[in-house]
């Protein structure tokens, strides 16, 4: 065995990359629960794309054969059914844990100085998994599928001048048909997953540079012992290959609690409208995007009046792509002397919880019919959520901020 | 401890906000797929009163009779109608196009109908259907308003010559003790074959079969689910106790 690796390694350094990323890349000791969420991302990311192959195996990318192709997994392929609800399940999955590896940057400044890129990174994943979501939703070519697919296709119609073009450019057709859903196949199978898993690795090599974060924001490469190697540091492996086998069980225990028991999960993960095969003569009677859109869904329906000329429908989705770009300069908005939240004065502390009652409550106005107190809330909803990010560079700047301990703390 | 409970509550107010919805005026009807009985004379019934219309395309009749017990030779002679073979998905003979033109809408497939509607509206519309001469057929549906279906089981469920109770509370009158609302209709216009209580029964093996074709993994998910629970939960005993291994010289 050790001459097989020292084989190898004469010819690709293997034994320093594992020592690189591994049993030498020193990460804070004191990590905490919400630090498992990224390695959580990874595994959800090797189940989507494992099932993913095995589905475009039995799956038929046509118009006239996709629904009966998904019913086909379902009910003729021996356990289909399971790689199709871990594949589903796994889609809102994903989101539920990026959205918590996100707030546990938010919190413990991340994305501060050196950190910038890692966040950048991670905000360009965040993008394209909304775009793989998107153009994996309409695959099983279902009521909700294809009305999904419709609206938010309709939306770039709204961009004056080109919108129109754009809209039809994007769907090969005058309106979501066959050519849609081919198109949306090979990206959604070969070319976004292709970038994503790029971006991934990018995400960590940037992070292994500069090295990890920690709930106290700490730097723990100021404080090395004689042989350079942090004093707050322990080897990731096997200290958090091994801590990290802890939250993947509970994970893979809620994961396969709403597989088995729960696929569906009340129509939220699958909707019902989608048991139905697309019928572009027929709309449902209320369309709503998958809960992982909704925060931003509900931003755009919150614009409801016409500004200098400009459709409130523009308005709409420059506010909803506004929403997702204002992520990315976040690393320059926070001028706070400090990165953790534990340290960061009250108002720091006041705005992120505003932040994420905002997003929670945009994500639920976002799944039902609009009334006036509705839109009402989601334009309160919508400020609250720019608020956050425009407001940073004056809050952080005000507010006094606690003494950072020397050495990362442990209870 | 704090932040795992602030964890924890952000990923559970989605999930109790879904486990609160739901309601609506539908009888409640909860399937139950370990019945076999239960499922083969449901099967019974769609074969012999929705199939001349409704197809169930996505599902075949091998795996059907597989599922719900029915041995080949019976389930062929008794339950394919047509020169389908038993391999083959449950379609029907009839031209959706005619179909269209004789009830003003193509019958729908009916493979997935419990998957889109749920069992309560199924259980519901099914008994659903009263008198109402305004409409072409002569008949309407409490959950389906101006409905294009006929009333298939007439001669076995009987027509209600008004709306019956779809959803109604059972309620006792004070004075008598006497319980109202008891039955689904009042009064009829048309007596059916069966009693009131055992078309009820007839229409819950329907939707028990329903809700069966809508998800034939039903039968085996949650059974699996628990082993792969079992499975997920010794290997958390472990990665917890390796974890304590490890971490008792990290301070």
């Amino acid at each position: 065995m050790s001459g097989l690796i020292k084989w190898i390694d004469d010819r690709l350094p293997i034994v320093d990359a594992f020592e690189k990323h591994m049993s030498k890349y020193y990460a804070p000791k004191n990590f905490n629960f919400w630090y498992a969420f990224g390695v959580l991302s990874m595994l959800v990311l090797v189940n989507q794309l494992l099932t993913g192959i095995w589905l475009t195996m039995m799956y038929t990318p046509t118009a006239e054969g996709a629904f009966a192709s998904v019913e086909y997994i379902m009910r003729d392929v021996n356990y289909g059914w399971l790689l199709r609800y871990m594949h589903s399940t796994g889609a809102s999955m994903f989101f539920l844990v990026v959205y918590l590896h996100m707030f546990r940057a938010l919190m413990y400044g991340s994305y501060q100085k050196p950190r910038e890129l890692i966040w950048i990174f991670g905000m360009a994943i965040y993008l394209l998994l909304m775009a793989e979501a998107f153009m994996g939703y309409v695959l099983p070519w279902g009521q909700m599928s294809y009305w999904g697919a419709q609206v938010i296709i309709n939306l770039f119609s709204a961009i004056p001048g080109i919108g129109e073009d754009l809209a039809i450019w994007i769907r090969g057709d005058y309106l979501i048909s066959g050519a849609t859903l081919n198109r949306f196949f090979a990206l959604h199978v070969v070319a976004v997953p292709l970038v994503l898993v790029g971006l991934v690795i990018l995400h960590i090599l940037a992070l292994h540079e500069v090295g990890s974060n920690n709930p106290d924001g700490v730097d723990i490469k100021k404080n090395k012992d004689k042989n350079g190697i942090p004093k707050d540091g322990i080897p990731f492996h096997p200290y958090y290959t091994v801590h990290d086998l802890v939250p993947i069980a509970v994970f893979l225990a809620v994961f396969a609690t709403i597989v088995f028991f729960f696929p569906e999960m009340g129509g939220y993960f699958l909707e019902k409208p989608n048991f139905q095969q697309a019928d572009p003569m027929q709309t449902p009677a209320h369309i709503a995007p998958v809960w992982y859109f909704t925060p931003f869904y509900a931003m755009l329906r919150a614009v409801t009046f016409n500004l200098f000329g400009l459709s409130s429908q523009f308005w709409g989705v420059v506010v909803m792509g506004a929403a997702v770009a204002i992520l990315f300069v976040l690393p320059w908005l926070d001028y706070s002397k400090v990165r953790s939240i534990r340290y960061k004065g009250i108002l720091s502390r006041i705005a992120l919880t505003i932040f994420v009652v905002c997003f929670v409550m945009l994500g639920y106005l976002g799944t039902v019919p609009t009334t006036e107190i509705k839109t009402l809330l989601a334009q309160l909803g919508t400020l609250g959520y720019f608020g956050f990010f425009i407001l940073m560079p004056f809050y952080t700047r005000m507010e006094s901020t606690k003494p950072v301990p020397e050495r990362v703390t442990t209870k | 401890m704090k932040q795992i409970l602030t964890a924890l509550i952000l990923v559970l107010v989605p999930v109790l906000a879904i486990a609160a919805g739901g309601g609506g005026h539908l009888d409640n009807m909860e399937p139950d797929l370990s019945d076999k009985a239960s499922l083969q004379r449901g099967a019974k019934i769609f074969t012999n009163n929705c199939m001349g219309c409704h197809s169930a395309q996505y599902a075949r009749y091998k795996g059907v009779a597989e599922d719900i017990g029915i041995p080949k030779d019976l389930y062929v002679e008794n339950l394919i109608f047509t020169e389908t073979r038993f391999a083959q998905l449950m379609k029907n003979a009839m031209p959706s196009e005619q179909a269209q033109q004789w009830f003003g809408v193509a019958p729908p497939d009916l493979t997935l109908t419990a998957r889109v509607n749920g069992p309560d509206w199924l259980y519901s519309y099914l008994r659903g259907f009263y008198k109402d001469e305004s409409r072409p057929l002569g008949v309407n549906n409490v959950v389906f308003n101006n409905v294009g279906m006929p009333h298939a089981m007439v001669n076995k469920g009987g027509l209600c010559a008004e709306k019956p109770h779809i959803g109604a509370e059972e309620s006792v009158d004070p004075a008598t003790g006497e319980v109202l609302n008891d039955g689904v209709c009042d009064d009829w216009a048309i007596e059916g074959s069966m009693d009131p209580e055992e078309f009820d029964r007839a229409m819950y093996d329907l939707t028990n079969f329903l809700v069966y074709l809508g998800e034939p993994a039903l039968m085996d998910r949650k059974r699996i689910g628990v082993y792969v629970l079992l499975f997920i939960g010794i290997f958390f005993i472990f990665a917890y106790l390796l974890n304590r291994e490890y971490w008792k010289d990290i301070h």
